[in-house]
């Protein structure tokens, strides 16, 4: 039995169609307000940056917050009473957490991010690390800990871009691409990213400063039904798209889904790299959307019978 | 040419590989370093054609590139690129629109 509310399947479909859920509000104040106290000590080499940011520390090296390594669990890395490590435990969170990358993520890294009060420049489009294939995926767990009103430099992110194969800043061209976010919201707010979510941090037109903790985790289990999949077997059908009519109660409804920066023809392309990702999370290898991948494997069975013979 | 005449390029990438589809995306590189015409919507233009009414010229599109073997289901970069410019003459050229000749090496 599970302590934490885990997510639903719509969480974990919109969740494969998009690449982020957003938890409104979901960090208390007094976490956020701690935040804004400890975040800066968690990198001292910013601490300087940091000062106008948020109220000084009131000592000296002594304030210093040990710094996790990469792979350490993360039930481990933050102490409990510590800003990351209540924010964590916020039972909204710590289940959306065990629902994507399980009940024992390690650590990958964590870092502050500021947005001082009008620094216009918009960093340029990108995604993290390289290029990470395969369906297995971290998550990236993105806390304003204070109120970000619209163009107060709340992260640039395009919904649907996570499962292309780019690195990096390479697609730091781009300015616009329509539908996508900038985002605004309470304190509090926590926006988990698939890490191939396209992103960057945008201008600040307001006139204080935006604080941002970013963390990424590590699974250390495969990430097969993690969620609440009490409803997923019954709406996990690959085969209700019949004479251009679709089941909406289907998990495949939300998969299909179109971004407004999608070309006609990268939409269904999109749509299998869902649908594989989908198998991974489900276990089911025949599950699929408007039967893209199940007519090309059975034919693709055919020929190797024809072959073999 | 004149060396008041500053170059503004355009790029559009649009949702399918003809000049006539729609915009799904835009960026603005400006020579004029703000002193020019400005794009004033979001995107500027509806389509690549919209762009060529409007006076900019098309110096690239996006070839039509097979899919690499094995990888022929994988999505990356916007498919559709078309580049355009356009030549603006400044009216101050002493302005901040005005590139200034880099420094020389001190050393040189």
């Amino acid at each position: 039995m599970h302590s934490v509310p885990l997510l639903t399947t719509d969480q974990m479909a919109s969740f494969v169609a998009r690449g982020f859920l957003r938890f409104e509000a979901a960090v208390p104040a007094d976490i956020n307000a701690q935040a804004m106290d400890e975040l800066p000590l968690l990198f001292r080499a910013w601490l300087d940056e940091f000062r106008g940011a948020s109220r000084p520390s009131a000592g000296g090296d002594d304030d210093e917050v040990p710094l996790p390594r990469s792979g350490t669990a993360l039930d481990d890395a933050y102490p409990p009473d510590s800003a990351l490590g209540r924010m964590v435990r916020v039972p909204v969170i710590a289940g959306a957490i065990a629902s994507l990358v399980g009940p024992d993520p390690v650590v990958d890294h964590h870092f502050v991010h500021l947005k001082m009060a009008g620094d216009l420049n918009a960093q340029g489009l990108h995604c993290d690390a390289i290029i990470d294939d395969g369906v297995a995926f971290d998550i990236q767990l993105f806390w304003f800990p204070h109120d970000v009103a619209p163009r107060e430099g709340g992260t640039r992110y395009v919904p649907g871009s996570h499962l292309r194969r780019v690195n990096m800043d390479d697609v730091a061209r781009y300015q616009h691409l329509a539908g996508e976010q900038y985002h605004s919201g309470p304190a509090g707010t926590v926006v988990i990213f698939h890490h191939g979510l396209w992103h960057a941090g945008a201008p600040n037109h307001g006139e204080r400063h935006r604080v941002l903790g970013k963390l990424r985790l590590n699974p250390t289990v495969p990430q097969v039904r993690l969620w609440d999949t009490s409803d997923v077997d019954h709406r996990n059908r690959a085969d209700d798209h019949i004479w251009a009519k679709t089941d909406p109660a289907m998990v495949a409804s939300e998969l299909r889904r179109s971004e407004d920066w999608f070309e006609p023809s990268a939409h269904r392309l999109e749509t299998v790299q869902r649908a594989q990702l989908w198998r991974y999370l489900t276990g089911d290898p025949s599950f699929d959307v408007d039967w893209y991948l199940t007519r090309t494997e059975r034919r693709a069975a055919l020929a190797a019978v024809a072959t073999t013979r | 040419m004149n060396e008041h005449v500053r170059q503004q390029v355009l790029m559009l990438w649009l949702a399918s590989p003809g000049l006539d589809g729609r915009v799904l995306g835009w960026s603005f590189f400006d020579g004029t370093n703000g002193d020019g015409p400005q794009p004033d919507a979001d995107p500027p233009y509806p389509s690549g054609t919209a762009a060529l009414v409007a006076g900019w010229r098309l110096l690239q599109m996006s070839q039509l590139v097979p899919p690499t073997p094995g990888h022929e289901r994988e999505t990356s970069f916007l498919k559709h690129e078309f580049v355009f410019e356009r030549l603006v003459a400044l009216e101050d050229p002493t302005r901040r629109g005005r590139q200034e000749s880099p420094p020389a090496f001190p050393n040189a």
